[in-house]
């Protein structure tokens, strides 16, 4: 799914709905800045947290990055990473792309657990009022369809996002091969610094 | 099966312990409590996530500060009965909140769940209990040389990788060749590396997915544990050693089936199983390839023995797998998992029954192709009879309980078939040789 479908999308549904929790989903078709990179002071802590998004702060001596609970909407791990001293491009580059594939991630399966919810409770709605009966029975008890009606609630849910689901793969393949590439030539270069031979050029991609 | 005498005898045992417990206090549960509960339940489907379900239903009950539960999902879907006809999203999203919440870690249970009825009115002193909270669970990616036996086992799926290395050692020992024990080591040893690799690429590339799906959002690329990267390199560090040695110290024809192996599991099932029910048969072959590796080890060439382990082996994935998947259709369903089970699911309960008669038929052709004397049919057919008696009640019932119970009946009957067709083995080149023996 492209970005720009899903935040056209988000962006109707935060109009017609002025929910909070869907501003938390819309706040991230903009990239969130782990800092203000135009403020070298800043590095490593953030300085407003955006709504939705974790106000958590590494400590200033971690020189590591911080993995975080499981989203509540995604269920993915949001991760804060460290900017070094001295980051090259190629890091800087590696830690937005990572960054960026986060948050994209982070879109997809918000979306994908709503809609699926949303599918899911209309299709149980659906089914018990052709059978004539409430959502509740008579001890206040919530009505719950059998696995074999819910299998075609499955089926069709499948079926359905097929496509999405193929775009999806192709993508988050590449990227994550991407990544690994990336953070292959960073421990290299990592390496190469180490053994005491700093690359001259500054312009080093 | 074991159900009726170990509840009469947990049962007194139990009540008897209930009954001190009760005048402690009652909301408490202690292990043993948990216990009789797995015990006396009649579900033999208890996963780690089962019992960190229910305790955190009663650490949630017996914590003042927390909401019960029961009472919250009744707050939660009664806006939903109420605005049902339009469908807000807000309360779709709850709903969805109270899903992730059930299904996440237990000590962010108690945030998610109180977020919801503060969504209106989320003022900032409540927010520095959460927040502290959710401070606490943030962890720094550092790898600490002691956590990574744990994370090396969990990345490579050692209980999985275990049942491959036993299946490649029986293809060895069923091989009717002088027994050397060091190619038999090598053979296993080169065969779990490469398993360790072809697991650990696996879950490379199928973090998102893990991650909502119950059963695998503790591995540990999912929780963050290490990068990509390292499990990249850990896998290499598998591969390599593991084919290399097959192929040197084995021979070149166990080293070439490792690395197809290898091949077909990462880039062929993984992929396919977001993109066709394919997968399934892939995956039976992937499975199927490990006993012929075994054999190959042993006398060096592609016998129809190996191939008749190989088929057994194929044929078992059928019912272990679909009834495996059954239970699992939600979860498949939301992540995009195409799997039989949810697309196709009277094939699913087909296949799996087609499969597990099928067990039968290669038991009788396994004398007939002199691999096992014909001891072996006969004694296989209780066991061969019962997996095939629970694939008929899935087919028939189709059903939670015949689907679990043609899973687990699965795990023991692979390990029980190889340990009788071991037993059954066609000695018939020691006949020459060994003077002991008697035609």
């Amino acid at each position: 799914m492209s970005r720009s479908g899903f935040a056209a999308t988000l962006s109707r549904l935060q109009n017609r709905h002025g929910s909070r929790v869907l501003n938390h989903v819309g706040s991230l078709t903009a990239p969130r800045p782990f800092c203000s990179e135009s403020d070298p002071r800043s590095r490593g802590r953030i300085k407003q947290a955006l709504p939705g998004v974790s106000s958590f702060t590494p400590p200033a001596n971690s020189s590591h990055d911080w993995v975080g609970p499981p989203d509540r909407m995604s269920n993915l791990r949001p991760i804060k990473y460290h900017i070094p001293e001295y980051e090259s491009p190629l890091e800087s580059r590696l830690r937005k792309l990572r960054q960026e594939t986060e948050d994209w991630n982070h879109q997809f399966w918000t979306n994908q657990n709503i809609s699926f919810s949303k599918e899911k409770e209309g299709f149980i709605y659906s089914c018990l009022k052709e059978k004539g009966l409430e959502l509740r029975d008579e001890d206040g008890r919530k009505r719950t369809l059998s696995a074999d009606e819910m299998a075609e609630f499955y089926k069709e849910f499948l079926n359905k996002n097929h496509q999405k689901h193929s775009v999806y793969n192709k993508e988050w393949y590449m990227r994550n091969f991407t990544i690994t590439f990336l953070m292959g030539r960073v421990a290299l270069l990592k390496a190469w610094r180490k053994l005491g031979w700093r690359q001259q050029d500054p312009k080093l991609k | 099966m074991y159900n009726s005498p170990c509840r009469k005898l947990t049962g007194l045992v139990g009540v008897s312990i209930l009954q001190s417990l009760e005048n402690a206090a009652q909301a408490r549960l202690c292990s043993w409590d948990l216990v009789q509960l797995c015990r006396s339940s009649t579900s033999k489907w208890i996963t780690f996530q089962h019992c960190n379900f229910l305790k955190r239903q009663y650490v949630t009950k017996t914590t003042e500060a927390c909401q019960r539960a029961k009472p919250k999902q009744e707050a939660l879907t009664t806006p939903l009965v109420k605005q049902h006809p339009h469908l807000q999203d807000e309360t779709v999203i709850r709903q969805v909140q109270q899903i992730s919440a059930i299904d996440q870690h237990p000590s962010s249970v108690q945030s998610s769940k109180e977020t919801p009825t503060q969504d209106t009115e989320r003022a900032s002193s409540d927010e520095d209990p959460s927040t502290a909270q959710e401070t606490r669970q943030w962890k720094e990616i550092k790898v600490m040389l002691g956590d990574l036996p744990g994370i090396y086992a969990r990345l490579s799926k050692i209980r999985l990788t275990a049942l491959v290395v036993m299946t490649a050692s029986a293809g060895y020992a069923m091989a009717p060749v002088p027994f050397d024990p060091s190619c038999f080591l090598l053979a296993s040893l080169g065969t779990g590396l490469a398993s360790c690799a072809a697991n650990s690429i696996n879950q490379y590339f199928e973090v998102p997915f893990d991650s909502n799906m119950n059963r695998t959002k503790n591995r540990p690329l999912v929780r963050g544990q290490i990068s990509p990267l390292h499990a990249v390199s850990f896998a290499a560090a598998c591969a390599v050693p593991g084919i290399t040695l097959l192929a040197l110290t084995v021979n070149p024809l166990t080293g070439a089936l490792g690395a197809l192996n290898l091949f077909l599991y990462t880039c062929c099932y993984t992929p396919l199983k977001r993109l066709s029910i394919t997968n399934t048969w892939v995956g039976a072959v992937v499975g199927a390839i490990p006993p012929v590796m075994g054999w190959t080890a042993a006398t060096g060439s592609l016998d129809v023995g190996a191939l008749l382990l190989g088929g057994i082996l194929y044929s078992w994935q059928f019912p272990h797998f679909n009834a495996l998947s059954w239970n699992l259709r939600e979860d498949y369903s939301r992540g995009g998992y195409r799997m039989m089970s949810v697309t196709h699911p009277a094939l699913c309960r087909r296949v799996a029954l087609r499969h597990s008669l099928a067990l039968i038929g290669l038991s009788v052709l396994a004398p007939a192709l002199d691999v096992t004397s014909w001891t072996f049919p006969l004694i296989s057919l209780p066991i061969n009879l019962y997996i095939s008696y629970l694939g008929y009640s899935f087919y028939r019932d189709a059903d939670r309980s015949s689907a679990r119970k043609l899973f687990f009946c699965s795990l023991w009957h692979l390990p029980m078939l190889l340990l009788l067709m071991l037993t059954c083995k066609n000695h018939g080149w020691t006949r020459k040789t060994d003077p002991w023996l008697t035609v």
